[in-house]
């Protein structure tokens, strides 16, 4: 299965796998679960992630972006919109 | 709402450390003595953490050029470089900065900061992409946040990671590839041949910041780049006058044909007061004389041969395995440890910097060292003997490996035992 025939939900769902061995605090996630608020991300954790992601789905995601992806599912959806691109 | 309610976690933490004295992060130098040592609380320290590499802050020619500079053309310049700002010493210190590198064309800045925030961001426009180095300076992050490319961050001096990155972007776009020479936080070196091949098989151009290498790396002092051969390689050098320089001010120099332009371009070039004429001044004269420092090159080498052997040998974690640079980074665990071995250190007559994340890697504490061609090789030892005595004072667990090591030493001379046998 190519990348491009991801849905949201499995996009959603891979990203959670990534964001799991950076969730220290053992936070619950929901689609509303805000990286800077719940999971108590610093900057370089969020960056550290965002390089995960890259490779989890071989794309581009530019850190200038990252300020308007505060929750999981605004970042699942710009990452489905990268890949579908 | 208050604005500044949003710093009050801040705000407790700086009272909290405010309650310990000395306070790492409200040092007063209140007399300097000499480019080693100041007065500090009313104690003569010595200074191993100012990146003073070249001594050059007491250089006697570069303080007579500065004093008739202030006779000659006043205390500033009170304009931007591109109205009134420019005076013949900044086409000189320019011209002086062009012999130096050999290269074309330069700009000079009134610091490194901006220099960086202007020449990347400038350069990288919308549609284009940075690319730039995990550890990062934070003068090349902030000229990320100011322009408008694409930013992405490979990690720290991996070329695998770096190309890999490059691989995803289109091959028509412009690219810039960030890097330093040496990194300011662990003092470790970028292995800038391997990562520029990988850039311009991309098609990117290069940026390297030779802030913590200028003046004694590479045959005549250039930086890791020079001392790599790659200078051919790199599009674009900046640097600061801030460090081996020893005054303040920041530049760029390229061979780029059009680089004249951005002086008509770059906001944080043209929105701001130039220099004043004699900080100019003692820059052309330090630029001149770091070019034939041979001796003093050597000296600083061989002074951070004896810190980096001594503190291996005291059990302490740092940065690098081996020397790359004059910055000695001692690697501790806590946020106490850091600030109470910086007082211990303080108590002790010996000034270092105090580094945390974020400004660190990966959640490293560092006490920063650097050292200069201006300290001695007695200085030296008795920085040693104060970090010695500090993580005495400290109880501060050393090294389990080198510990075992030195616990070995101690056995065949029983009567040295050591800070690594005491804090134990
Ligand atoms: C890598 C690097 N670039 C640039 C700068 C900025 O230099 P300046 O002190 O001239 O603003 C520094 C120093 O803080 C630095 O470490």
């Amino acid at each position: 299965m190519s990348n491009k025939d991801l849905t949201n939900k499995d996009i959603y769902e891979r990203i959670c796998k990534i964001v799991a061995p950076f969730n220290q605090k053992d936070v619950s996630l929901f689609p509303a679960t805000s990286f800077a608020n719940d999971l108590d991300f610093d900057s370089l954790t969020v960056m550290d992630l965002v390089a995960a992601i890259e490779d989890e789905f071989d794309i581009v995601l530019p850190l200038n972006m990252l300020p308007d992806l505060e929750t999981i599912q605004q970042l699942s959806d710009a990452v489905e919109k990268i890949i579908k691109r | 709402m208050d604005l500044l309610d949003k710093f009050d976690p801040l705000i407790a933490e700086r009272a909290r450390m405010g309650d310990s004295q000395p306070d790492p992060l409200n040092i007063v130098m209140d007399e300097m003595l000499s480019a080693t040592e100041a007065m500090i609380g009313g104690r003569k320290i010595i200074l191993a953490g100012t990146n003073n590499y070249m001594g050059m802050t007491f250089d006697p020619d570069a303080i007579e050029a500065a004093k008739d500079a202030l006779d000659a053309f006043g205390t500033g310049t009170t304009g931007s470089r591109i109205l009134n700002g420019t005076y013949q010493g900044h086409k000189a210190l320019e011209q002086a900065l062009m012999d130096f590198y050999g290269m074309d064309h330069a700009m000079v800045f009134t610091t490194g900061y901006q220099a960086n925030l202007g020449m990347i961001s400038t350069l990288a426009g919308r549609g284009d992409y940075v690319i730039i180095d995990a550890d990062s300076h934070a003068s090349i992050y902030d000229a990320c946040a100011m322009g408008n490319a694409d930013v992405l961050r490979f990690r720290h001096n991996s070329v695998e990671d770096l190309e890999k990155r490059l691989k995803r972007l289109p091959a028509e776009s412009a690219k810039l590839v960030v890097l330093e020479g040496i990194y300011s936080m662990l003092g470790d070196r970028a292995p800038l041949r391997e990562l520029i091949a990988v850039a311009k098989a991309a098609g990117a151009q290069v940026l390297v910041d030779e802030a913590h290498s200028m003046g004694f790396c590479g045959e005549t002092g250039r930086g890791v780049a020079q001392e790599l051969g790659v200078e051919d390689q790199v599009d674009f050098i900046v640097g600061t006058f801030s460090k081996s320089v020893g005054t303040v001010g920041g530049f760029c120099l390229s061979n780029h044909p059009k680089f004249e332009v951005l002086r008509f371009a770059c906001r944080p070039y043209m929105f701001t007061a130039s220099l004043p004429p004699s900080v100019v001044a003692s820059a052309i004269s330090s630029i001149r004389s770091l070019k034939n420092a041979h001796n003093k090159r050597a000296h600083l080498w061989g002074n951070v041969e004896r810190l980096h052997g001594g503190l291996k040998k005291l059990g302490f974690n740092l940065g690098t395995e081996s020397v790359e640079s004059p910055i000695v980074a001692v690697c501790l665990e806590t946020q106490d440890q850091l600030f109470g071995m910086c007082r211990a250190l303080l108590l002790e007559g010996v000034y270092v910097n105090v580094a945390r994340p974020p400004a660190t890697p990966t959640g490293l504490y560092l006490l920063r060292c650097s050292l200069g061609a201006g300290h001695s090789a007695d200085q030296v030892d008795r920085i040693l003997e104060a970090f010695k005595a500090a993580a005495h004072t400290l109880q501060l667990p050393l090294n389990e490996k080198l510990r075992a090591a030195s616990a070995s030493e101690n056995a065949k001379a029983p009567q040295a035992r050591d800070a690594a046998v005491a804090t134990g």
